[in-house]
């Protein structure tokens, strides 16, 4: 088993604290879902644990440093997929999957038959043999999220960063995408931490659930103790029921005026 | 899988095509000329320079020496300039993934503009014309070095738009000074543009040796890279955290490029064009991995140029034009063609 350890980060950009003094810990098989209003700092959070933006504070996984780590070590241990990935023109589905082993690959070298049979075995596992030769900027928001997952699968890290995977996506897509990611953590043992939007699906998938509120953390536990009415009306300024569910709690709109 | 492994790399036979064009563009270069020479007299004449070869030839000694010590050095020379240009644009465009991205994008050719025009203003009294390819060379890469280091200090990460704008600046910058010390040294103008529209000089073998070195190993490294830049496709953010050193490989990749860039233009002065239409043109026809791309354009960029440069010696013969006009010339046509024509139609 895998631990992720962040312990106070912060993230300053021009002298503001978008992050702002964040811990916890999660480990291989656990689904962490960070959510908050718009300008939270949710994405950023996700940002700098990925090293693609500086931070303070400490990354441990299990035991070691990731701040001492080299940009190839940290990414054999975090894998991270961007709201929207590029998709660039002209490259095959293959291809694209097939750059997940960078990690893996010292600079200058050339993939192995390894690296070919592992990004074959991603890309049949997702589903996608059909588009193997596709050019991944023709597929639907759909098609790419799964590609994009592929390549963070094949990158073998058992940290997996997902921004909003769901946002660009109809409902059945989304769902599609969820069953996906909830199926993978558990069968490849990848602890997964990803922002999204809508507050019931949050409730519906992860195990945790993090609300952040202007870069701090203002509540974190399982979906009953994060989504209550009070709690949603303080941090986002919204009116709405929760109507009690076994599977989770389901957040309802309400109408602000009548 | 066969399949998608020949989509990624060169084919045995795209190499043979390459091959054959490239010997068939050298014996069009070596009798298309003056002096008619026939192909057969061409390839006897160079075979014979290999050593333990021996042919037997009908070509006089002064056909031989037109041969060998003119138009030959003259082909390989634009062989070896053009394959540089167009990798080292091509490298470019993929490092900082801009279409638009030349060999000069970070002030190459200012400074080299500067370098040479400094030292025809000050040696012009003086017989000293080896010092005119130092001199651009040096001005050539002090320019780039003034460019990454403002670049990169410009922003945090070194980003590569700060590194394109610094060049934007740096050769905006180096223009103008060489404009005043040629507005001010009017009488050497006519020399300065004989340097600056491009000519691949007539000086036998002392050019090649000199640069050959060089664009053989910058070509050399930056395909090693091949894969490093298809993995700059998905954007530096991406890139970096799928494990590639995004600065590190950048700054090896600008400099094998601005090395090898600096050393053909010290030599040919500035010959345009290249650098971009060739990589676009295959890669409208052959897709936009790196590792294809990046030999075939070395190839196509050296073949191009040789054609070029027979038009430049024939088409107003016995004047020469000079072959930085007849790259664009015959380049933006030829380049709009490929566009109008192609299936995958968009570059970005």
């Amino acid at each position: 088993m895998t631990t992720l350890t962040v312990n106070h980060i912060s993230v300053d950009i021009s002298a503001k604290k978008i992050v702002n003094n964040v811990s916890f810990t999660v480990s291989t098989g656990d689904w962490l879902c960070v959510i908050g209003p718009n300008g939270a700092g949710k994405s950023t959070l996700l940002r700098a644990i990925a090293g693609i933006i500086p931070s303070s504070g400490d990354l441990l996984i299990d035991q070691a440093d990731l701040r001492n780590m080299s940009h190839r070590d940290r990414a054999c241990w975090i894998a991270y997929v961007a709201q929207e990935p590029v998709m660039p023109r002209g490259m095959t589905v293959f291809d694209y999957v097939m750059l997940g082993r960078t990690a893996h690959l010292r600079l200058l070298a050339s993939e192995s038959p390894q690296d070919f049979e592992i990004t074959h075995y991603v890309i049949a596992e997702l589903g996608l043999s059909e588009f193997i030769n596709r050019d991944v900027a023709t597929l639907s928001g759909g098609e790419r999220q799964r590609v994009a997952i592929a390549r963070a699968l094949a990158q073998a890290s058992p940290i997996v960063l997902l921004d909003e995977p769901t946002t660009a996506l109809d409902i059945g897509y989304q769902q599609d995408v969820l069953e996906l990611i909830d199926r993978l953590r558990h069968e490849k043992k990848i602890a997964v931490i990803s922002t999204m939007h809508d507050l019931t699906v949050s409730g519906l998938y992860p195990d945790t659930l993090m609300l952040l509120n202007h870069g701090e953390m203002a509540v974190h536990g399982n979906a009953k103790t994060v989504l209550t009415v009070e709690r949603i009306a303080q941090t986002y300024g919204a009116a709405v029921r929760i109507l009690d569910d076994p599977r989770g709690p389901i957040v309802v709109p309400e109408r602000k005026t009548l | 899988m066969s399949q998608t492994v020949s989509a990624r790399h060169t084919t045995p036979g795209m190499w043979l095509v390459g091959a054959l064009t490239v010997l068939g563009t050298v014996i069009a270069g070596v009798c298309i000329g003056a002096v008619h020479i026939a192909p057969i007299d061409a390839l006897a004449v160079i075979a014979n320079h290999i050593p333990g070869v021996h042919c037997a030839t009908s070509a006089s000694a002064s056909d031989s020496a037109i041969i060998w010590d003119l138009r030959f050095p003259r082909i390989v020379l634009a062989l070896l300039v053009g394959a540089m240009l167009a990798t080292s644009g091509c490298s470019y465009q993929g490092t900082f993934r801009n279409p638009l991205a030349d060999p000069y994008l970070l002030g190459v050719s200012a400074g080299a503009g500067l370098g040479a025009t400094t030292c025809i203003v000050l040696t012009s009294n003086h017989n000293v014309h080896w010092l005119l390819p130092l001199a651009a060379f040096i001005g050539a890469m002090l320019a780039v070095a003034l460019t990454y280091s403002l670049g990169r200090s410009a922003l945090v990460g070194r980003s590569a738009t700060s590194l394109v704008l610094a060049g934007v600046a740096v050769a905006s910058m180096l223009t103008a000074i060489q404009t005043l010390i040629q507005q001010r040294n009017s009488d050497k103008i006519r020399e300065v543009y004989g340097w600056i529209l491009g000519r691949l000089s007539t000086s036998g073998w002392t050019d090649v040796e000199l640069v050959a070195p060089y664009i053989v190993i910058c070509i050399a490294v930056l395909f090693q890279y091949r894969r490093v830049l298809d993995v700059f496709a998905v954007g530096d953010e991406e890139a970096l955290t799928m494990g590639l050193p995004v600065a590190r490989a950048r700054a090896a990749i600008i400099i094998a490029a601005s090395l090898g860039t600096a050393a053909a233009v010290s030599v040919t002065g500035l010959i345009g064009f290249v650098g971009i239409i060739v990589p676009h043109s295959l890669r409208l026809l052959m897709g936009n991995s790196y590792r294809r791309l990046l030999p075939q354009t070395a190839i196509f960029g050296g073949v191009f140029l040789v054609c070029a440069d027979i038009v430049a010696r024939t088409a107003l013969a016995p004047q020469e034009i000079p072959i930085g006009v007849v790259t664009a010339l015959i380049g933006a046509p030829f380049f709009l063609l490929v566009l109008g024509s192609s299936r995958h139609g968009d570059l970005t």
